[in-house]
Formats: structure tokens, C-alpha cells, sequence
């Protein structure tokens, strides 16, 4: 039996310790935001947090996540209050959306590490996620726009 | 005189709509008919016809036969009901379809996305549905209070009455508006009279698609449902000869392996297990006839079919007769690569085949096919079987396959299996299994006389038909030329006194299939690029002749001028950068392109900005047009930068995101800007017409900045490398 703490939630799974976190996030705690797109780390759709920093659940061993915390999309907010969701929303920014769950738990630590990117930190800090449909213009402005959000929450 | 005009799309839709004799034609214009559900709606629930209801608290719910890939649907066909029917767009939402007549295509015939038609397509209908909605709740407030219809007017679901000051919101109508009559005739507004059309919006799937809940057909779970991976064979074209399971079986969590048509499968509790399962199969295959095969050898093919003459696509004056009188003649091979769709959403799908009754769950851009065929793999009536329309994790025409193989395997897997199952493709299955944009190989010649004027082009294409085997072949294919591989070259607008395209279909066993433009995601390429060679090698300005021969083309014109005018064509730029133009017709939209770029001695290509203009008509989101118009931007040049399936040995050779890359962020072009031309003239489609000008206008701009001709696709460092 693991122990995993995923969203602040604990709970006990009995699944073979290789298997990646991601299919256990998804088949056994039904938490389906977190997307399977390539199984090698490569499309960044499957990002999570683990201890707050962002990994890839594909490739993560469940047994690597157990006695810390995980968050996932559902987790980031499920009133989409979050700043990066607002200006998600705000832009427009997902088309047909499936990997926009990564994108924003991608975009979440690298906002927390820099609360002011420059485009070339965005690109360096989003180089690991792909998105088919083409909305890294809008990734773009959307990050921009939740970092001001983030600095206007703070002076207020 | 055109000899043997290829069938366009517009004779496609003309032709289908005519009803001559395919699958095509279950067709149906009883286009307000309720669907069942809507007839099985409660007694307060207003639902006028099968595309909106409105409960008693005034929720409205547009419901759309179309599917949601990214292309923005889900908000532009319920914005336009929504005009129509002067309903408060903040209590609107939308709702996928069931499988039913009410919701085919009206021009298809059957329930299906694609094509870049739905917006189009759906104009009226859903004009129509709103009107009538909106005339039945008039009728309902002015019966009530006693006042003439003709009285009342509508505004943000409200019925009001100047005269009197009286309102009613529609929620309040709702129930006695039911029991009314849908009126004969209703009247439409002046498109000048819009409200909500032609105003940016935002999309009602957003907020959905940034917390998670979202729905792919991946994401549905069932009780004691399975989930199945299928073992296919390593070529295309093979079969498994014998197959031993015995370790497969004794693994924990593996469940059962059962073998299809396609290939074997391997049931299991989870997905990860499923695969290791698969993983310990033991299977003899037979490779079949692409046993060996190998893209060089596909090449040579090619070239040496382009030397032979082909089905006549286009013919105009004598080709041959104005190329042996011409003062310069350009001659050149233009190749082009399998490409997959990779939908960053793997094909999936969920089936639940019972006795009686069976239910799938896909994201589906062809319904009606997908379910009939679901229908005949479960061994049921297709109104047995009810098909649940998801979101799409990316389409790009991939979930619209005229054999259906996916909704197919899971069905018969859920039979054999005799429980519910998820059916995933593993990313390495979704890039290895097919179902490509073909490869092509273009021959040209392009004659010049002592003015500088084209007088001739000739040019003759090969590459696998997407039509043929298909139940679209009776229509689309005619005289031997199936009009998606020659279309944007067989019809191309530039007036050439002498031109003759004409078509080699190899047949192969590698399954093809229509992706994002289809045969315009090619032909565009060639053409703008050798029309290009054409201009500088008669020493004009390729933005200037294009002007001068597409005189006869006014909306082509039109977005190539401003597409050059918001580009500062022709202004002086840094040193080491290059401009490249081109301009394309698909789907009935018109879409111009200017590309500026660099590129270091290493071969380093930088795009420093793409300039789009666009006429697709009148427009209903610009903002999703917008969209539309940037990803399709990094869409093409994600294939003209990296996109290619190989084979070796009669395999695919790529099998994920290394080896068959996509642009990423810090990749696409640091500027993307879309200008949309205000337009009155008929409605275009958006989801295509983006992807076909980004290729040629890169391809012309490195000309413009190291005078290196790119005439192969993807883009080689080593082809830009300073010699």
C-alpha cells in the first residue's frame, strides 16, 4: 500500500510502486485533468506538482510521489481563481484545450520562481510543453497577464 | 476550356447534395425537426426544435451536431442561434448532439465536422432555429397579454412591450411557448441588426479547459470497464500469422487478450499494465507486401512516375506547344512527406457493447459512419447503438475515418471481451499506425517568353489518393483524378495562357487520410514556391506578379495587398533578412501571408514575423478567427520545419515527440499578426485555410534573405547552410 497526498487529499493505493503516477491519478483517483500525451516526458501534458515542483506524471514512478504532495489542474483551482486561469480565461487562451492542463501547471512554477518573466523566460520555462493547436501566442500574453494580476493581488 | 476538370469541393457539395448514390446520401434537409430528445424534453422545457431549449429559469442550451476540436464551435454555431433568438448570451450553453438526422450536415448529409463548413453551413439553420424560437415566445407574451405580435419586440431574453412597459423573460415563457405552434415563415434579421455576430466572444469551453473538467473521450470511465492496447502489425498491410499470450496473461492486472481483425489485444485493469501486457506478447508476423519497403524506394517511384503522362487534371491551351516556343523554361521536383496528425489527444475510444444495445463514446468527426460501423462490428441495428460526442483532444480530420477502425477495434474488443472498454492508442501506435497526409512528388515546368511573361506551367503530381476505397470515391474521384490531391494546383486563379496538371494515384498499402487542408496542405506549397522561381526568373517582383495574374481574382487580390501593405512590402530590412509572400484559396476562404526571416551561415533559420490577412467572408468570432489563424500559422510551419514519416524496412520510423517533432514555444514565429478583411461576400470555412500559405511564404522568404530554392519539405538545416 502507498500513502499519496494528492490535493491536499491522503489516500491509500495498492498498485505496483513502477506504475507511473499518472495512471494513478487517472484510474484510480479519477482525476482525469492530468492528460496522457506521449509516456516519455516529451509533450509536458501530464504535468503535476510534486512538492511544488513541476514533473512529469508519465515518467514519475507512483513510488517517487508517496509521503508527498501532489497537485494537479484540479487542484490549482476549481473556481479557475487562480491567476494563471484567469488570464487563461481572460485570453481565450485554449483551443481544443488537452494540453492546456500541463501548460498551466507548468506556467504555475514558473511564475512562482519568477514573478516577472521576460518573453525569453516564458519560452525557456514553456520549452518542455507542446501544444498542437498552436496557442503559444496566447501562452505567451496569458503568463504576462497572470504575473500583473499576481503583482496587483500583492500591492493591494 | 477546361478538359477534365477535377471535382472541386464546391461540385463535391453540389453533387452530394444532388443525392447521386453513396453512403453520403442518407440525406436529410428537415432541418428543424426535433431530435428524440428534444421530444422526450419536460413539459416546462421550452425545445422549439432540435437545436435549443430553454428551461424555466431562463437557461438556453444550443445544441450543435458539430464537434468541438479547438475551432471554436461550441461558441460560434450557439452565438449564432443565439442573434437570432435575442437570448442574454450569458445564460447561454451548448450541448454535443446525440446521433440523429436532425443533426446531419446540410450539405454533407450526414453528421460529420469538417471540411472548415460548419460555421457556413450551419448559418441559416441555425438563424432559422433561433427565429422560430424567438417568434414562438413573442407569440407566447403577446397572446398573455392581449397585444398584437407584431407589437412586441426582444432584447437579452426579454419579450417586451414598448407601448405598455411590459416584459416577460423567457424563462417565464418557456412552458406556454411549448404548448404553441411553430409559426410557417419567420423572418431573419439584417445582418446590419447584429448584435452578437461579428463581435469577438469569449468561448464557452474556455473556463472547462482550464480546471481539468473538460471531458475527452479518454477521460470517460465505466463501471468494470477494461482498458485495451492492440498489438498491429509492424507493417502496414501485414497480419499476425500466430501469437502466444501465455505471458501476457500471467502478469496481474492483465484481464484477457483477444484477437481482432487488426491486430491482437491485450485487456487489463489499467492502461500501463494493459501495455505491459502487450509488451510480453509473442506474435509471428506476416509483413505482407510493404515487407522491405522504404521511402528512398517510394521516391524513385515517384520521380519516375512523374516522367510519364497522368489523368488530365486541368488542361488550358497547348502546355507543350508554348513550352517549345519559350524564351527561358524552369524545370523542377518538389517533394513532400507522409505527415501524421498527432492529435496531442491519442485515438482512444470507449465501447460498451451489450446484448441489445450498445454505446460508444469517441470524439468523433463523423458520426454517422462511426456509428453504423460500430452498428455492424457489434452485430446491431445502428439505433441500438447510441455514440456519445466528446471533446476532441485535436482533429485535424484524424477522428473523421471513412473505415471508422477506431470506434471499430473498441467495439469489437467490448464484444469479444464481453465488458466495457477504453481502447487507447499509445503515442508510439498513434505515429506509427497510419491514416498519413500522403507524401508527394511534383514535377514542373514553367515557360517564360522574352517579356517576362508566364506562358506556360506544366505540372504533374503523384501521391496517394485519400478518396479511393473510400465510400466519398463515386463522387470525388472523376476520370481518374481524385480532386483533393490536384486541388489549389488544378484550380489555381493566376492566369497562365498554357496549363496542364495532370495526376499519378499510386496506390499503397499506408493508410491516408485528409489532414488539416488536405491536398492544399501540399499543392501550396508548390505552387507559390515555383511561381516564385518563375518571378524572379523573369526578373519581376513576385508580389507584383502576382498582382498582375491574379487580375481576374478579386478576393485573392484583396489579401494579398494587405497582407504586403500591413507588411511594408518592399521597405528596406536589416541585413541577412528576407521577405516571402504567398497567397492560396481553400475552403473558400482566401488567406495571404508574408514571412520575414534570417538565417545564419550555421543554417539557424529565425522567423521574425508572419503577416496573415484573411477574407473568409462575414465573420462571426473574429476573435476565433484570430486563433484559428496563429495556430494554423505554427500548424504549417511545424510540417514544413520538422514534419516526416519516414519508412525503413516497410516500418514507420518515428514513434513519438523526439523523432517527429512539433514547433514548440520558443520555436514559432516571435510575431503572428491577423488582419481580417471586412467582408460581405460568401462565407468561407477558418479551421484549414490558415496552414497552406505558411510553408511557401517561409520557403520564399529564405529565398529572399540566402537565394537558397527549398523544394523538399521539412526544411533541412543543411539546406540553408552557407556552402
Amino acid at each position: 500500500m502507498l500513502t499519496l497526498v494528492v490535493n491536499g487529499k491522503r489516500s491509500s493505493i495498492d498498485v505496483d510502486p513502477d506504475m507511473p503516477l499518472l495512471w494513478v491519478l487517472r484510474e484510480h483517483l479519477g482525476l482525469t485533468g492530468t492528460k496522457y500525451g506521449c509516456g516519455m516526458a516529451q509533450c509536458g501534458a501530464c504535468t503535476v506538482h510534486l512538492d511544488g515542483e513541476a514533473v512529469r506524471s508519465c515518467v514519475t514512478p507512483v513510488s517517487r510521489a508517496a509521503g508527498k504532495n501532489v497537485t494537479t489542474i484540479e487542484g490549482l483551482s476549481a473556481d479557475l481563481s487562480h491567476p494563471l486561469q484567469r488570464a487563461w480565461t481572460e485570453i481565450d487562451v485554449p483551443q481544443c484545450g488537452y494540453c492546456q492542463s500541463g501548460q498551466l501547471m507548468a506556467a504555475a512554477v514558473l511564475l512562482r520562481e519568477n514573478p516577472h518573466p521576460s518573453d525569453a523566460d516564458i519560452d525557456d520555462g514553456m520549452a518542455g510543453n507542446i501544444c498542437r493547436c498552436g496557442t503559444y501566442p496566447r501562452i505567451r500574453r496569458a503568463i504576462h497577464r497572470a504575473a500583473a494580476l499576481m503583482a496587483e493581488g500583492k500591492s493591494r | 476550356m477546361s478538359a477534365t476538370p477535377a471535382v472541386s469541393r464546391r461540385e463535391f457539395l453540389k453533387t452530394s447534395g444532388a443525392g447521386a448514390g453513396s453512403l453520403v446520401l442518407a440525406l436529410h434537409f428537415s432541418t428543424l425537426a426535433p431530435s428524440e430528445a428534444a421530444l422526450a424534453a419536460p413539459a416546462s422545457e421550452f425545445v422549439p426544435n432540435a437545436f435549443v431549449k430553454i428551461a424555466a429559469d431562463g437557461a438556453i442550451t444550443v445544441i450543435i451536431g458539430k464537434s468541438e476540436m479547438g475551432q471554436g464551435i461550441y461558441t460560434s454555431l450557439p452565438m449564432i442561434l443565439a442573434e437570432e433568438l435575442d437570448a442574454d448570451w450569458t445564460r447561454v450553453r451548448c450541448e454535443f448532439a446525440p446521433v440523429d438526422p436532425a443533426y446531419n450536415h446540410t450539405v454533407f448529409g450526414i453528421q460529420m465536422t469538417g471540411g472548415s463548413t460548419s460555421v457556413w453551413s450551419s448559418f441559416e439553420q441555425l438563424r432559422k432555429a433561433g427565429a422560430v424560437a424567438r417568434a414562438m415566445l413573442v407569440q407566447a407574451a403577446a397572446d398573455g397579454w392581449g397585444v398584437s405580435a407584431a407589437a412586441c419586440r426582444t432584447e437579452k431574453s426579454f419579450v417586451i412591450h414598448d407601448a405598455t412597459g411590459r416584459r416577460a423573460a423567457y424563462g417565464e415563457l418557456a412552458a406556454k411557448a411549448a404548448a404553441g405552434k411553430p409559426p410557417a415563415q419567420v423572418s431573419l434579421k439584417d445582418p446590419r441588426d447584429f448584435r452578437l455576430i461579428g463581435k469577438s466572444v469569449h468561448r464557452l469551453d474556455t473556463p472547462a479547459k482550464c480546471n481539468g473538467t473538460a471531458t475527452y473521450s479518454i477521460d470517460v470511465n465505466r463501471p468494470g470497464m477494461l482498458v485495451a492496447v492492440v498489438a498491429r502489425p509492424p507493417v502496414f498491410g501485414g497480419k499476425a500469422k500466430s501469437f502466444d499470450a501465455t505471458a501476457a496473461k500471467s502478469i496481474r492486472g492483465v484481464k484477457d487478450v483477444v484477437e481482432i481483425p487488426r491486430g491482437i489485444a491485450v485487456l487489463a485493469d489499467g492502461y500501463w499494465t494493459a501495455c505491459r501486457g502487450r509488451d510480453a506478447l509473442k506474435i509471428d508476423w506476416d509483413e505482407g507486401p510493404l515487407a522491405g519497403y522504404s521511402t528512398e524506394k517510394q521516391r524513385a517511384e515517384f520521380a519516375a512516375m512523374a516522367k510519364t503522362a497522368g489523368a488530365v487534371a486541368r488542361k488550358e491551351g497547348d502546355v507543350t506547344a508554348a513550352l517549345s516556343s519559350a524564351s527561358k523554361i524552369l524545370e523542377a521536383e518538389y517533394e513532400l512527406p507522409y505527415l501524421a496528425h498527432a492529435t496531442m489527444e491519442p485515438m482512444n475510444c470507449v465501447a460498451e457493447v451489450r446484448a441489445e444495445s450498445c454505446e460508444v463514446w469517441t470524439g468523433s468527426q463523423l458520426q454517422t459512419l462511426d456509428r453504423i460501423s460500430a452498428a455492424q462490428a457489434a452485430g446491431l441495428k445502428p439505433e441500438q447503438v447510441q455514440l456519445h460526442t466528446t471533446f476532441l483532444g485535436g482533429g485535424f480530420g484524424r477522428r473523421a475515418v471513412p473505415d471508422c477502425h477506431m470506434v471499430v477495434e473498441a467495439v469489437q474488443v467490448s464484444k469479444a471481451a464481453r465488458a466495457p472498454v477504453k481502447l487507447i492508442w499509445t503515442r508510439e501506435d498513434d505515429m506509427r499506425g497510419g491514416y498519413y497526409r500522403p507524401s508527394f512528388f511534383h514535377s514542373l515546368a514553367g515557360g517564360l517568353d522574352e517579356a517576362g511573361n508566364v506562358i506556360a506551367w506544366k505540372q504533374t503530381v503523384v501521391g496517394q489518393s485519400i478518396m479511393a476505397g473510400t465510400p466519398f470515391e463515386p463522387m470525388m474521384v472523376r476520370n481518374g483524378v481524385d480532386g483533393t490531391s490536384v486541388e489549389g494546383a488544378a484550380d489555381t486563379p493566376y492566369l497562365i495562357p498554357n496549363l496542364y496538371v495532370d495526376l499519378h494515384s499510386p496506390k499503397l498499402p499506408v493508410p491516408v487520410l485528409w489532414w488539416r487542408s488536405v491536398g492544399h496542405s501540399q499543392t501550396a506549397f508548390v505552387v507559390e514556391s515555383f511561381f516564385d522561381e518563375l518571378a524572379h526568373a523573369a526578373g519581376k517582383d513576385p508580389y507584383e506578379l502576382r498582382r498582375t495574374l491574379l487580375a481576374k481574382a478579386p478576393r485573392h487580390l484583396r489579401v494579398l495587398e494587405l497582407a504586403a501593405e500591413k507588411a511594408g512590402w518592399g521597405s528596406p530590412l536589416p541585413a541577412g533578412r528576407g521577405r516571402g509572400i504567398a497567397v492560396h484559396e481553400s475552403f473558400e476562404s482566401f488567406v495571404a501571408y508574408v514571412a520575414e526571416v534570417s538565417v545564419t551561415p550555421q543554417g539557424e533559420l529565425t522567423i521574425h514575423r508572419m503577416v496573415c490577412a484573411v477574407d473568409c467572408g462575414p465573420v462571426v468570432n473574429p476573435d476565433t478567427i484570430e486563433a484559428q489563424i496563429e495556430g494554423a500559422v505554427i500548424f504549417g510551419l511545424t510540417a514544413a520545419l520538422r514534419g516526416e514519416i519516414t519508412l525503413a524496412n516497410g516500418r514507420v520510423v518515428q514513434s513519438n515527440f523526439h523523432d517527429y517533432p512539433m514547433l514548440r514555444i520558443y520555436e514559432c514565429p516571435q510575431q503572428i499578426e491577423v488582419h481580417i478583411v471586412p467582408s460581405t461576400e460568401k462565407q468561407g470555412g477558418v479551421g484549414e485555410p490558415g496552414v497552406p500559405c505558411a510553408a511557401p511564404a517561409v520557403a520564399n522568404a529564405i529565398f529572399a534573405a540566402t537565394g537558397k530554392r527549398i523544394r523538399r519539405l521539412p526544411i533541412r538545416a543543411q539546406d540553408l547552410r552557407s556552402a
